[in-house]
């Protein structure tokens, strides 16, 4: 390349850049920023799409307004990670300077995050689709808020639901982190004090490929499995499972029988069939809430899901909730955001799945749906909604002190076995 | 083809690949040729002389604006990408000596770095007060970078028996061995969760959390591995060194014990990414399994390639790149596709310049002060 050539060309770069900026900060003035973080990377990318799309979903409704200023979401990304989750925060509030946050998308990515948050008072954090218990149960953050319930929450019901069926000894396999370890104790709370036992524990790796060693050990005298696995650990456990001859009926985890794990194809897929779960949505929700929820979901993304994930409708609460107090405040977020905050506090609606609300630790307080896997007339299944539980507490119904006693979930907590 | 016909394959083609890989070495005797010589020697003692004549401008203008910069930009500028890119060029650096001066190419750094990282969290203290031993930071981070370059020199010594691809291969597998000990082990690591609340110490009443304290020490600590770098290179280990990396046999026939020098190179190495493993952990607040994966190992690498291993500034240059692409890439036209943009720009830098950044500045400058001898200038006969 000659010399003036270049030139040329760097000036073109430089000009463009510039015209860039200039556009940019124009389109800035008016409007009020909202960060959003969600997984554009990583283990989480497609629900993190998903999440997103909740989001938008719930400013869409608002007509892209809320306190009478036209809201801008600020989108930033993690890979599932707590050190990007922050980081990403971080640039979003000190770099593009909004003033209320959305996200972030898993569990220990929301305690992160919230650790962040107790260093910007002034800003407002609200949870985008993490349901870690920790996050608003052990020294909680003054600015941050949770309109779902967590992965405890979700499983409440499931235990009395598993007795009912009599699943009296049940063995359970999971993965070994955070998320699994609250949904177990959400199961076994009510499971275990009601008189089931579940009799070993297999703490699996996140991304185990092979689970022949688990299978092994599954004693032959348990009525039933609890298994609280996601995405594809879910299909390779159940593919090997069935290789191997089980037929134990089953109980999942909130994410154990989701579509992906619905539409895969195989001889098990018949015997999923009654496999009971539990989770703060399902797909069959009978209420006409939930139905415009899923049309105005499909209509608005023609390359989404075939109906919204659970993260889509997770970010679409918590981002309603966080545009619903801006409305009640007209906009204002003066005075460290005072008024906002208590408005929040006050912000209730009733949802797609239910009421949404908080609790005084900032923590959502809701329905969960207890389903068991159908055939649907086409042939294609589904996850059916057999009962509804309403109004759980973090605590899954217990007073404060005796959770407390109880501790939070772990790979020993609750015991169990005896 | 047995093992010994590898072996000499993989010689032939290091003999062949060695009269461009040779340049900073080249360089030396005309930078020294150059220098001033009017400096009184016997003013101030030989060593400091030396390194005065080779101060220029630039040198001055670059560490100026180094230690001005964090009261011109904002917080966000200086920690997140300021005090984040020094802390991961330093572990860059460790790679850019090992690979561009010892001629090994080892993708455990990142995990050095972590073992490190690990440490200060198990000696120091922690959110988990069951794990961490909670010794005084100044102890625990000696432990942990003595613990990580002793951990280095073991990885150097199993892995120098071999070469090239093969020597990938192995710090590999050290790497993904390491990363899934830490997501498996509960009672050392504290699995797949790791460790929260490690961060920097308070000290003299300055609390090093803050963004430009903690700018600061990573400053002084990436100077500080830097300057050992340039120094080393200089040094007869690192003559040596480079005299290894290109005819490993010449320099065992001239008596040298080149396994020991491979070994103390990854032990040197080792010493810097343990450093930059420390600063990390003290920029992130936390460390898990997360920290030290198989992505993590191989930003390693690419931060090392899109500088430029000839200089040892490079390591920097690309973690500037790389920090600034990981911000800001999602700002730029396809929010959705960011990952494209930052796939797209390494991919540009590699394909236009062997020799990353660096290799583009010396184009670029060569091209504008001589555009005509410039082919001449960058390969000398």
């Amino acid at each position: 390349m000659s010399a003036p050539k270049r030139r040329v060309w760097i000036r073109t770069i430089v000009g463009a850049a510039a015209a860039g900026a200039l556009i940019g900060s124009a389109w800035a003035q008016e409007t009020l920023k909202i960060g959003l973080l969600a997984n554009l990377e990583g283990p989480f990318a497609v629900p993190g799409q998903d999440g997103y799309r909740g989001a938008e979903m719930a400013l869409k409704e608002k007509n892209g307004m809320a306190g009478g200023k036209k809201i801008e979401f600020v989108k930033v990304s993690s890979d599932a990670t707590p050190d990007k989750a922050v980081a990403m925060t971080r640039k979003a509030v000190e770099q593009d300077k909004v003033q209320i946050m959305i996200g972030p998308l898993s569990g220990d990515e929301g305690i992160a995050v919230k650790n962040y948050a107790k260093t910007k008072p002034d800003i407002t954090f609200i949870n985008g689709s993490s349901g870690a218990q920790a996050t608003t149960l052990s020294d909680p953050a003054p600015n941050f808020y949770r309109f779902n319930t967590e992965g405890a929450q979700w499983m409440v019901g499931l235990g009395e639901h598993a007795l009912g069926k009599g699943y009296k000894k049940m063995f359970l396999i999971s993965e070994d982190y955070g998320f699994p370890y609250s949904q177990v104790q959400g199961f076994m709370a009510s499971y275990c004090a009601k008189g089931g036992k579940v009799v070993d524990k297999a703490w699996v790796p996140l991304g185990t490929k092979d689970y022949a060693s688990v299978i092994a050990k599954i004693p032959k005298d348990v009525d039933a499995l609890l298994v609280v696995l996601g995405g594809s650990d879910a299909v390779n456990f159940l593919t090997q499972y069935e290789q191997a001859g089980g037929n134990k009926p089953m109980v999942g985890g909130s994410i154990t029988v989701d579509q992906t794990v619905l539409n895969y194809k195989g001889k098990r897929r018949e015997s999923l069939l009654g496999t009971s779960s539990a989770g703060p949505m399902a797909d069959s929700i009978d209420t006409p809430e939930w139905k415009k929820f899923v049309a105005d979901y499909k209509a608005q993304f023609k390359d989404g899901f075939p109906s919204p994930s659970l993260f889509a409708y997770l970010y679409y609460i918590n981002t309603r909730a966080a545009l619903e107090a801006l409305d009640a405040v007209k906009g204002d977020l003066s005075n460290g955001q005072k008024a906002y905050r208590a408005a929040l506090q006050k912000t209730s609606f009733k949802g797609p799945a239910g009421e949404v609300k908080i609790d005084a630790n900032r923590n959502g307080v809701g329905t969960t749906y207890i389903t068991e896997v159908t055939k649907a007339p086409d042939g294609s299944f589904y996850n059916k909604v057999v009962k509804t539980v309403p109004n759980i507490s973090q605590t899954l119904g217990l007073p404060e002190a005796e959770f407390k006693k109880m501790g939070l979930g772990s790979r020993d907590v609750p015991d169990c076995r005896k | 083809m047995s093992a010994a016909h590898w072996r000499r394959a993989m010689n032939s083609a290091a003999t062949a690949a060695a009269p461009t890989m040779r340049s900073p070495a080249a360089r030396l005797p005309r930078a020294r040729a150059t220098s001033p010589a009017s400096l009184p020697a016997d003013a101030m003692p030989s060593w400091l002389a030396r390194g005065v004549a080779r101060i220029r401008p630039r040198h001055v203008i670059v560490l100026v604006a180094l230690v001005l910069y964090p009261f011109v930009a904002s917080p966000f500028f200086t920690y997140q990408i300021g005090a984040q890119s020094l802390a991961l060029g330093l572990i860059a650096l460790s790679l850019t000596f090992l690979g561009g001066y010892g001629g090994m190419v080892s993708l455990a750094q990142m995990t050095v770095a972590g073992v490190a990282g690990y440490g200060i969290a198990i000696f120091g203290t922690s959110s988990f007060p069951a794990i961490s031993l909670g010794w005084p930071w100044w102890l625990a981070a000696s432990f942990a970078i003595a613990a990580a370059t002793v951990f280095a020199a073991a990885v150097g010594w199993l892995s120098v028996r071999t070469e090239g691809i093969y020597t990938i291969m192995i710090t590999l597998a050290i790497g993904v061995a390491f990363f899934y000990l830490a997501q498996q082990n509960y009672t050392v690591f504290n699995g797949f969760q790791g460790f929260s609340k490690v961060g920097a110490p308070e000290l003299f009443g300055i609390d090093f959390k803050e963004p430009v304290a903690f700018y600061f020490v990573a400053l002084a600590c990436a100077l500080a591995g830097y300057f050992l770098v340039r120094h080393l290179v200089r040094a007869p280990f690192g003559v040596a060194l480079q005299g290894i990396r290109d005819n490993p046999r010449r320099m065992a026939s001239l008596g040298y014990h080149v396994t020991a020098h491979r070994v103390a190179a990854y032990a040197v190495a080792g010493l810097l990414a343990a450093t930059g493993g420390v600063l990390m952990v003290w920029y992130n607040g936390r460390i898990s399994p997360g920290t030290v994966n198989l992505a993590q190992m191989i930003s390693i690498l690419i931060i090392a390639v899109l500088g430029g291993m000839k200089h040892p500034v490079g390591a920097f240059v690309g973690a500037i790149l790389y920090v600034l692409l990981q911000n800001f890439a999602i700002d730029l036209f396809i929010r959705e596709r960011f990952n494209l943009v930052i796939g797209g720009v390494f991919l540009a830098v590699v394909l236009f310049s062997p020799d990353g950044l660096l290799g583009l500045w010396a184009k670029l400058r060569s091209g504008l002060i001589r555009p005509q001898t410039s082919q001449q200038k960058r390969r000398p006969p």
